[in-house]
């Protein structure tokens, strides 16, 4: 039977490697002294995207879902783990707040998604769970980080403002009130600005990808605007999970603000 | 009233001792000046007493009774600390001054304008000076809008961090005048422990002199 799409050989895809040399020789002719790192760059996209690919290709095949559930366990893991590598500031207990945060909330999304909303024989039918939790956790990650770094500056910056609070009588919820919601605020913002534009500044990715495989437009449509709610969705809840986590640990029962717990992180 | 027993505070994640020891009580209608060289844990002492900060070691209580959990924004209310850098909220004077009475422990007050009014007229200025943004103040004017900020709401103890440093000496004169009508509206009811440098101002206004040594021991003099 034909195929939708036109499969590529190894040979097209060396074709398209070979424009990495673009790059390379306007650093040259520039002088930009990049063309180590890009040559690297190159390197890794082509060994990592094989990787994956082997990976899939083996999990597709197997099917099982104990090995499925394990693949999206450690994408998860990776996540929580980049999402607090890009923030600011530490605190004890920032990694497991960030992957509490984000394992709740992406896989609340996950399930809805292929227990409620689409739903998939089996469920764990890697061809949609993998995908649809890779693009949330893609998302939450952002969210989680942008959320975490804005508190740690919130917290350090406006740290005199939430103390007179607590020194005038605010509780600890009245007197971070004010750094959390702006921490929420900007964790929500890139989402929102991508439902802003979808579809008019860029197709989106999955959208994309669906178009190349032969979809229907209307069909990928369709599936782009469920991700995009879900992502919504999933950003909110890590975000607000996440900030609410880092509160619990900075703001004591006794109302106090444990300021010396938040750490610089170059 | 307030009594503070065996209370010490360490430098977080170490085990040197900021305050150590301290025991202090004191009594409706204290006007007590805490003196000491830089670092003796002046500052540290006066957080601890309205436990802004967890201490370490040793009690406080509060008219007999030790204070927990949420209890504390209430204590604070009775206890005020009013930092030594002026920290003002986004706004303008009226508006830093009203803000205390959004948070629950001051449910059922109201800012009271006419009031301030009279307080800033005893200050040397006039109800324009509420309509100035927090932005435009200067040092000594955020300090005064703190003041103001912390005996409107009537503790029963006060604790002035070097309310008074950044103020040029009318205006020192000035806030120690506030504080002596505020102090003398209930008297022999409200408390004050201040922070203070300044031999002159501590012999002015005090009638309890405390002093901090290094090693965060305080004795009184």
């Amino acid at each position: 039977m034909d195929k939708p799409y036109i499969e590529l050989s190894y040979w097209q895809v060396g074709l398209a490697a070979l424009l990495i040399l673009v790059n390379g020789g306007i650093s040259l002719m520039l002088r930009l002294d990049i063309e180590r790192r890009l040559l690297v760059a190159g390197f890794r996209t082509v060994a990592q995207l094989l990787l994956v690919g082997l990976v899939l290709q083996w999990v597709f095949r197997v099917g099982r879902w104990y090995i499925i559930l394990g693949l999206l366990a450690a994408m998860t893991v990776v996540a929580g783990v980049s999402a607090v590598r890009r923030v600011h500031v530490r605190y004890p207990g920032i990694w497991l707040s960030s992957l509490i945060s984000i394992w709740a909330s992406s896989w609340l999304m996950g399930a809805l998604a292929v227990f409620v909303i689409v739903p998939v024989e089996p469920w764990y039918s890697p061809q949609y769970a993998i995908p649809l939790l890779g693009m949330i956790l893609g998302n939450t990650l952002s969210g989680i980080s942008l959320g975490l770094d804005r508190l740690g500056g919130e917290l350090g910056g406006s740290r005199p403002q939430v103390e007179a609070l607590l020194a005038l009588g605010a509780t600890r919820w009245e007197a971070a009130r004010g750094p959390l919601q702006q921490a929420v605020r900007t964790g929500m913002i890139p989402i929102i600005n991508s439902m802003m534009v979808a579809g008019v500044v860029s197709l989106p990715g999955m959208m994309t990808g669906q178009l190349l495989a032969g979809v229907d437009p209307i069909e990928a449509v369709k599936y782009q605007i469920i991700i995009m709610f879900l992502i919504a969705s999933g950003t909110a809840l890590g975000t607000v999970g996440v900030v609410l986590l880092s509160y619990k640990r900075l703001f004591n029962d006794d109302h106090q603000f444990l300021y010396q717990l938040v750490r610089e992180h170059p | 009233m307030l009594q503070a027993c065996g209370l010490g505070r360490r430098k977080p994640g170490s085990d040197q001792w900021l305050i150590h020891g301290i025991c202090m009580a004191v009594r409706p209608g204290d006007r007590i000046a805490l003196g000491g060289p830089s670092g003796s844990g002046k500052t540290v002492l006066l957080r601890a007493l309205c436990l802004l900060d967890p201490i370490d070691e040793g009690s406080i209580e509060w008219k007999g009774e030790p204070i927990r959990g949420d209890a504390l924004p209430a204590y604070r209310k009775e206890v005020l600390y009013v930092h030594q850098r002026p920290a003002l909220l986004e706004g303008n004077v009226e508006q830093n001054l009203g803000y205390p009475f959004s948070l629950r422990a001051h449910r059922g007050r109201e800012f009271d304008r006419e009031r301030i009014v009279a307080l800033l007229d005893a200050l040397g200025r006039d109800a324009a000076f509420l309509r100035k943004s927090n932005r435009n103040l200067s040092g000594g004017e955020a300090q005064i809008v703190a003041l103001l900020r912390a005996i409107q709401l009537d503790p029963t103890v006060l604790l002035l961090d070097e309310a008074t440093t950044s103020l040029d000496p009318a205006t020192v004169a000035a806030a120690e005048r506030l504080l002596d009508r505020w102090w003398s509206e209930a008297p022999g009811e409200r408390a004050i422990i201040l922070i203070s440098h300044n031999p002159e101002q501590a012999g002015r206004f005090a009638d309890r002199r405390l002093h901090m040594s290094a090693g965060g021991t305080v004795s009184e003099r």
